[in-house]
């Protein structure tokens, strides 16, 4: 799993153990988001996708970490953020991430719903070992 | 953490304006007290101000719907007001479109709504 950071990029590290930490995650990525100035609309989105990711890592990864900074290419910048967690992992990656399917009492929509929301979306999942999410949201 | 945000009455409506960013078991303290006091109060509606709230993901989202859900057994109506428009833009992009929920778009309209017959409320 490549890290969206290039060098000189340093992405700062959170521990997301509480519920209060989704709270933070949620300030951290508006803070960013306003930097790199998304437009308002895009700035919600990320902080939504962000929202979903983050709890996902404290309920079902049994905590773990969001590493979040500014990353840039050529051309633009933006916002990633990279939800760790050594939980159980997923097991059926494409059931996960259909709309509306949860192993919880969720609505299954965190998964699906933070891939539309953002530029870019890849997860990594070994079962029994745990998951990486990392998301882009670039600025227009 | 067991915050709980505070809720007026006006009459036979049950207001709450929510002012800052929540935490899970904030949320879930809000329905439950929401229920107990539409019971208690023999309130015959709910008004739920979200205009201070940047952003709304599906743990909020559930709760207005659940909130919306439990009024209507309780034989009380819900409106939710002050929904910021990038936040319902991406409420719809997570999925989540709040069919059940009655909606208004400021404070005002929402009590205007709730004074109106149940049958044109719910549209
Ligand atoms: N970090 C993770 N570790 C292990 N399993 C996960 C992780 N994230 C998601 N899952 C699994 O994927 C399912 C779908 O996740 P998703 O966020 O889409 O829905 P949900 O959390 O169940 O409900 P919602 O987020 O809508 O409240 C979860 O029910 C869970 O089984
Ligand atoms: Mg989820």
């Amino acid at each position: 799993m490549t890290a969206p950071w290039a060098a000189g990029d340093d992405p700062q590290v959170y521990s997301v153990a509480r519920s209060a930490d989704v709270v933070q995650i949620r300030q951290v990525i508006r803070a960013l988001a306003q930097q790199c100035r998304l437009s308002l609309v895009d700035q919600t989105k990320m902080i939504t996708a962000a929202s979903e990711l983050a709890r996902n890592t404290l309920t079902y990864g049994g905590g773990g970490t969001v590493s979040a900074g500014v990353v840039s290419d050529a051309s633009k910048r933006g916002v990633a953020a990279v939800f760790e967690d050594s939980g159980p992992g997923i097991a059926d990656v494409d059931q996960a991430m259909t709309d509306g399917w949860t192993s919880g009492g969720g609505l299954g929509l965190g998964l699906s719903g933070a891939r539309r929301l953002v530029d870019d979306f890849r997860l990594h999942t070994v079962p029994g070992e745990g998951t990486t999410v990392t998301i882009i949201k670039w600025a227009r | 953490m067991s915050d709980r945000i505070p809720i007026l009455r006006i009459g036979d409506i049950l207001l709450v304006s929510v002012q800052f960013d929540l935490e899970d078991q904030t949320v879930l303290n809000l329905q439950e007290d929401l229920a107990e006091q539409i019971v208690a109060k023999s309130a015959q509606g709910v008004v739920i101000d979200i205009s201070a709230l940047e952003i709304v993901d599906s743990f909020v989202g559930r709760m207005l719907a659940t909130v919306a859900a439990i009024s209507r057994v309780l034989d009380a109506r819900t409106v939710v007001v002050g929904m910021r428009p990038a936040v319902a833009i991406t409420l719809v992009e997570l999925g989540l479109s709040l069919g059940g929920v009655s909606t208004a778009l400021d404070l005002e309209k929402g009590l205007a709504k709730l004074r109106r017959p149940a049958s044109s409320a719910s549209q």
